[in-house]
């Protein structure tokens, strides 16, 4: 067993390290996703340093918890969280997108340890790790899935296919959790497409859903407890966040969807996250 | 040519056999399973078959999913919705990280007959044999069906393999062995070469007998598996023979033919001509009306093979 089950406070500081990684790594490949990898990074730091049995000595060891990034695009949070959990060294993730590099634009599983399923387009990842799931249940694996979808992603049709055969089978292994700040690439997603309700369209197809405040890692600890808690159904938790969060220019916009900071927008980012260039 | 067995028949016949073989192979449908004939393997191995339902997307990526968990997938539902409905899913989930997922799609071309065009599924060569890494398979008959299923059950990564509905003659022996990526030449000759795959490798061997009536000698080959192609057995036909036809149940746009030229043009360029399905849609009707409708019987390749000698 390799839970790290680390304090609160400390979560938070990885939360912290994880951003500032994220905005490094961006500014150095020169493109990318940031709005969509901040929000997510206390739901990272708790997975990674808190909640899920893995080794990243020995990436396949059977009894794992596995992790799948079903909003591909925020790869530099998983990217992070992996360097910080001693998958790789942080400087091998400064190669992001650049021709050659193991840390493709979006999750390549065959090239990066601690990847457990190659996502990019959207809705795939869940239902991925509905199969990732069943073979749990099959073999009996002591390990529980997670996903992470984006908010906008949840639109895919593919992801109410994945939601049905969940509670079909019984998925009482599998935790999705939606990253919810409210905006995709075309704007704020009740302008683009309305999702709402989350957690009834959920229930509705037969989960536990539970709700959490996506930056407050004591929030998202109890809705994960609660998610494991379930028997006979699979649960989402659906976590309010802000896109971009941590850093001021970044929060709460589309603009910051998919695009690099520049050398003056880094140092500002990592001033505000207490980090150094 | 005494009996006559449907390609998909033999499949559920051969996956409940491989199912008892070995236990980590999964089998999904999306309720199809007594048109694919997954239901033989479900009856045998309840345990490890899962109906996704009428969401071909979900149960592909859901095959990847138990794939990348170390089962070995197969997973079936008809041609059209495989490969044209789920082909990002394939191309992304399956294809890009080389999961280990059997395609078995039924009811592939216009053998489908009465359900007519939008189940009769003209261009699943050509999308998946764009796919880097997929194999890519159309056996004849039962027997050779049989065979390549086991094999690419043996294989580690995506295949594709087409099955048709309709029952169709068994020409090949029970002991007669099959290497994906090997064709196999079915009767040799000197004038012209027809290189035929799935149901059009019966209609080839009905034209080289008509034509030897003609004093014409037609070398057949049966090209079970369209990828990887067998470059050195259309090579050698391309220099042994006056040219080649190219037979397949399929659009001519990507398809065996495609494949075969592609092949040609950059090694020995020579005459061809290809049967298939033109830049059209089919319609409904009875399997040999259809065919007979559409230019692909084998009165079709003896015509085009004297059109090439001409």
């Amino acid at each position: 067993m390799t839970v790290l089950n680390e304090s609160y406070s400390q979560l938070e500081k990885r939360a912290n390290d994880i951003r500032q990684d994220i905005v490094r790594m961006l500014h150095a490949a020169g493109s990318g996703h940031p709005g969509g990898s901040l929000s997510a990074a206390e739901i990272a730091a708790v997975l990674f340093f808190k909640e899920m049995n893995l080794d990243p000595e020995n990436p396949k060891m059977p009894e794992r918890d596995k992790f799948v990034l079903s909003k591909g695009h925020a790869a530099p949070v998983l990217y992070a969280a992996l360097a910080e959990r001693g998958y790789f060294p942080k400087e091998d993730f400064m190669t992001l997108r650049k021709l050659g590099s193991k840390f493709q634009g979006h999750p390549d599983m065959k090239k990066v340890p601690g990847v457990e399923m190659s996502t990019g387009s959207l809705g795939q990842g869940i239902s991925a790790a509905v199969g990732i799931a069943l073979a749990g249940k099959l073999d009996n694996a002591p390990g529980r899935v997670y996903a992470l979808l984006g908010d906008g992603e949840i639109q895919e049709g593919i992801v109410w296919e994945a939601a049905m055969a969940a509670a079909h089978y019984k998925l009482d292994n599998l935790t999705a959790i939606v990253d919810w700040n409210g905006i995709q690439i075309d704007g704020r997603n009740e302008e683009v497409m309305t999702i709402t309700p989350i957690k009834e369209k959920f229930e509705s197809f037969g989960w536990a859903a539970f709700d959490a405040d996506g930056h407050d890692v004591k929030s998202i600890d109890e809705a994960l407890q609660k998610a494991k808690a379930v028997k006979g159904q699979p649960a989402v938790i659906v976590a309010k966040t802000i896109k971009g969060k941590g850093v001021s220019f970044m929060e709460d916009t589309n603009a910051w969807h998919g695009k690099a900071p520049n050398n003056d927008e880094l140092k500002q980012a990592l001033e505000e996250l207490g980090g150094e260039l | 040519m005494a009996d006559k067995i449907a390609t998909r028949q033999a499949y559920g016949e051969i996956l409940a056999q491989l199912g008892t073989e070995n236990e980590n192979i999964v089998v999904l449908d999306a309720d199809l399973s007594g048109s694919t004939q997954t239901k033989v393997f479900a009856k045998a191995h309840p345990g490890r078959f899962f109906n996704i339902g009428i969401a071909e997307q979900n149960m592909y990526a859901i095959a990847a999913g138990l794939a990348v968990s170390g089962k070995t997938v197969f997973a079936s539902t008809f041609a059209m919705f495989a490969s044209g409905r789920a082909y990002e899913i394939i191309r992304n989930s399956i294809g890009y990280p080389h999961a280990n997922v059997k395609i078995c799609a039924t009811h592939a071309g216009l053998t489908v007959g009465e359900d007519g065009a939008s189940h009769q599924c003209n261009e699943d060569l050509a999308l998946m044999r764009a796919i880097p890494g997929m194999t890519v398979l159309n056996p004849a008959d039962s027997p050779s069906a049989k065979k390549l299923i086991r094999a690419a059950a043996e294989l580690d990564g995506p295949v594709y393999v087409r099955l048709g509905r309709a029952a169709v003659p068994v020409f090949y022996n029970d002991d007669q062995e099959f290497e994906i990526g090997k064709g196999v030449c079915l009767k040799d000759g000197s004038d012209c070469t027809v290189i035929a795959t799935g149901v059009m490798v019966a209609e080839a061997m009905e034209a080289a007998e008509k034509l030897a009536e003609e004093g014409i000698s037609l070398r057949v080959i049966d090209m079970h598996t369209i990828k990887p192609l067998d470059e050195e057995i259309i090579l050698k036909a391309a220099k042994e023979t006056k040219g080649i036809v190219t037979a397949e149940e399929h659009s001519v746009m990507g398809g065996l033919g495609s494949a075969v030229a592609e092949v040609t043009a950059k090694n020995c360029p020579v005459p061809m001509r290809m049967i298939g399905v033109q830049d059209v849609f089919g319609q409904s009707g009875k399997p040999a009306e259809l065919m007979a409708a559409y230019g692909l019987t084998a009165a079709d390749i003896a015509a085009a093979v004297k059109d090439l000698l001409k």
